[in-house]
């Protein structure tokens, strides 16, 4: 635990210094390039990255951040500012148009068409809409994430139990999509992100379409992932929800990231899931 | 990670292709019928084309070239005039008519003008086949001495005339053209429409599960592990449809084609494709067509 503080704060002061440095630089030059000094422990690291939609469409702008391992990251802002664009890079559903984003040391650029869906299976993704197959079970769904990286039918009778009970999903193993709540469905989806135990998990508004009790309940369960060891970052245009986590935030604003705020800032102590959920429920209500 | 090539988990891949059909029954069974009634067309097609370009060119082989020989030529002239001829350009066949057996011919066509001639007033003839109908002009001009200067010309005293008769080559030769160039049309407008009938067919049904391909690539899916149920539904739904398709022909062969077969000269061509031959065809376009156009037309929704 002494372990976890002393390196989480010694993560605050780069990050601080990166906020320094960056205004600095803002002052002086208009493009905004923070030093960065990715260590062992950089999972994602965004290096000057821009994305241009067509002529004018501007998606991302130069965009500088890193996020290290597990590290429970939000990325806030108006629709159309950018955090969907920095997720479909991460899966490499898109490519910059300029700058380098390297997972876990790796330059996304370097991984050619057909690795792509290697690489994916090292990436959990939760989507707004769920995007789970509509006619298939909910087992059926989660095994489809197995399915695809070569498990065999007994591996995985073996692993998915574990995650469809840390999902509460075990009652509703031979129900279809269309028969759960729009709560259970992002559990399943989250159930499958999670599946293959994926070192880095990204949320694109996994809760944009539910209502705050069962938002909640997601956000416990990407927290509970969170502590387990997962690098997660979750993309949320629900800033008091997102404020409530208290956790670093990435703000963007067209395309820009406007502010880097570490999680130190709050000052918050390690919550178990259970406390994080009460805190949750309590500061939600007026 | 472990990597597992594709052609590794066929049983997963055929269930996978099995629950597609039984989930996907409207748009399976509306390929399984394009497919069918494609090749039922194709199956009707191939013969018709067949025997019509077989009878084209046994008319076209009827185009023939006289050579009238001189009434006085000798035994010995007539075998020389033989052998000049076969050794000519463009000679295909050498047939001697006689003047008798002429006479006979002609007068079974037209009886009552022979009748009325009341004598045989035919030569003995060498009756040629060009080796290609449409040379039988150049054929008649290397025989006639009446050619212009620059033709090398057979000649021989015992030749009296040369005919190809002009007119009737001509109308045959142009006919039968007409008749193989308006069956390639509309073979290939049927083979047009057959694969726009099927890929289209397969693309409606692939883009109402467009979604389906989508999770999957985003799931870490490689295109193989997505294309392989696509492509055995495909050749599945093909076989089906082909084998729907050949049962009626076979059908339709027994009970209609068969009986007709010693009435009608069209139908007994002895050129006529052999059912067997056409079954392997058909059954081996209904499945390559439908697989490969399954696996293909994934390939837009794989770009993800």
């Amino acid at each position: 635990m002494a372990t976890t503080e002393r390196d989480a704060l010694g993560r605050d002061a780069v990050r601080v210094r990166r906020v320094v440095t960056r205004l600095r630089a803002a002052d002086a030059h208009p493009v905004i390039r923070p030093r960065i000094q990715p260590g062992a422990d950089t999972v994602v690291e965004f290096r000057g990255v821009s994305k241009l939609y067509g002529p004018g469409g501007i998606g991302l702008e130069r965009a500088t951040f890193a996020v290290n391992r597990r590290e429970m990251v939000f990325l806030v802002g108006a629709t159309g500012s950018g955090k969907s664009t920095i997720m479909r890079l991460l899966i490499k559903e898109l490519e910059p148009t300029e700058g380098t984003i390297r997972v876990a040391g790796r330059s996304l650029e370097e991984i050619e068409r057909k690795k792509v869906p290697y690489y994916r299976r090292n990436v959990g993704v939760v989507f707004q809409d769920f995007k789970l197959l509509p006619t298939r079970t909910v087992y059926d769904n989660i095994a489809y994430a197995l399915q695809v990286t070569g498990a065999s039918r007994k591996q995985i009778r073996a692993t998915l139990p574990d995650i469809l009970h840390m999902t509460g999903l075990s009652t509703k193993l031979h129900n279809y999509p269309h028969q759960l709540s729009g709560g259970e469905q992002q559990r399943v989806a989250v159930a499958r992100a999670f599946a293959g135990h994926p070192p880095l998990l990204l949320a694109d508004e996994p809760t944009g379409n539910l209502d705050p009790e069962t938002s909640i309940g997601i956000m416990q369960l990407l927290y509970r992932i969170n502590r387990a060891g997962t690098t997660v970052i979750v993309a949320s245009h629900d800033n008091e929800m997102v404020d409530r986590m208290r956790r670093r935030v990435i703000e963007l604003r067209r395309g820009r990231i406007v502010r880097d705020e570490a999680s130190g800032l709050y000052g918050s102590r390690e919550e178990n899931t259970g406390e994080l959920g009460e805190r949750l429920r309590a500061e939600a209500r007026p | 990670m472990r990597r597992v090539h594709g052609l590794m988990k066929p049983a997963f891949f055929l269930k996978e292709a099995t629950r597609s059909m039984r989930r996907n029954a409207v748009p399976s069974f509306a390929a399984l019928a394009s497919v069918l009634v494609t090749t039922l067309v194709l199956g009707v097609f191939i013969p018709v084309v067949q025997a019509t370009n077989g009878a084209a060119n046994d008319i076209r082989s009827r185009v023939l070239v006289d050579v009238d020989l001189n009434p006085s030529a000798t035994n010995a002239e007539v075998a020389r005039v033989k052998s000049e001829l076969q050794g000519a350009a463009h000679v295909k066949s050498v047939q001697f008519v006689s003047k008798q057996e002429g006479y006979e011919q002609e007068r079974k066509l037209n009886p009552q003008a022979f009748a009325l001639v009341g004598y045989n007033p035919l030569p003995d003839i060498f009756r040629l086949t060009p080796t290609n109908p449409n040379e039988s002009g150049a054929l008649r001009a290397e025989l006639d001495q009446s050619s212009p200067p620059g033709v090398r010309v057979v000649t021989d005293p015992a030749i009296v005339d040369v005919q190809n008769r002009q007119a009737q080559t001509n109308t045959i030769l142009s006919a039968t053209r007409t008749i193989k160039l308006t069956m390639a049309l509309l073979a290939g407008l049927l083979v047009f429409a057959s694969v726009l009938l099927i890929s289209n067919t397969i693309r409606l049904s692939l883009f109402s599960r467009r979604r389906e391909v989508e999770v999957m690539k985003l799931v870490g899916a490689t295109d193989w592990f997505i294309r392989w149920p696509f492509v055995l539904e495909g050749l599945f739904l093909g076989a089906l449809g082909g084998a729907g398709a050949i049962g009626l022909l076979a059908l339709a062969k027994i009970t209609l084609v068969d009986p007709l077969a010693n009435t009608f000269k069209l139908i007994s061509q002895p050129n006529m494709i052999d059912f067997r031959l056409l079954v392997i065809i058909l059954m081996a376009s209904a499945i390559g067509v439908s697989a490969a156009g399954s696996g293909l037309s994934l390939r837009r929704f794989l770009r993800v």
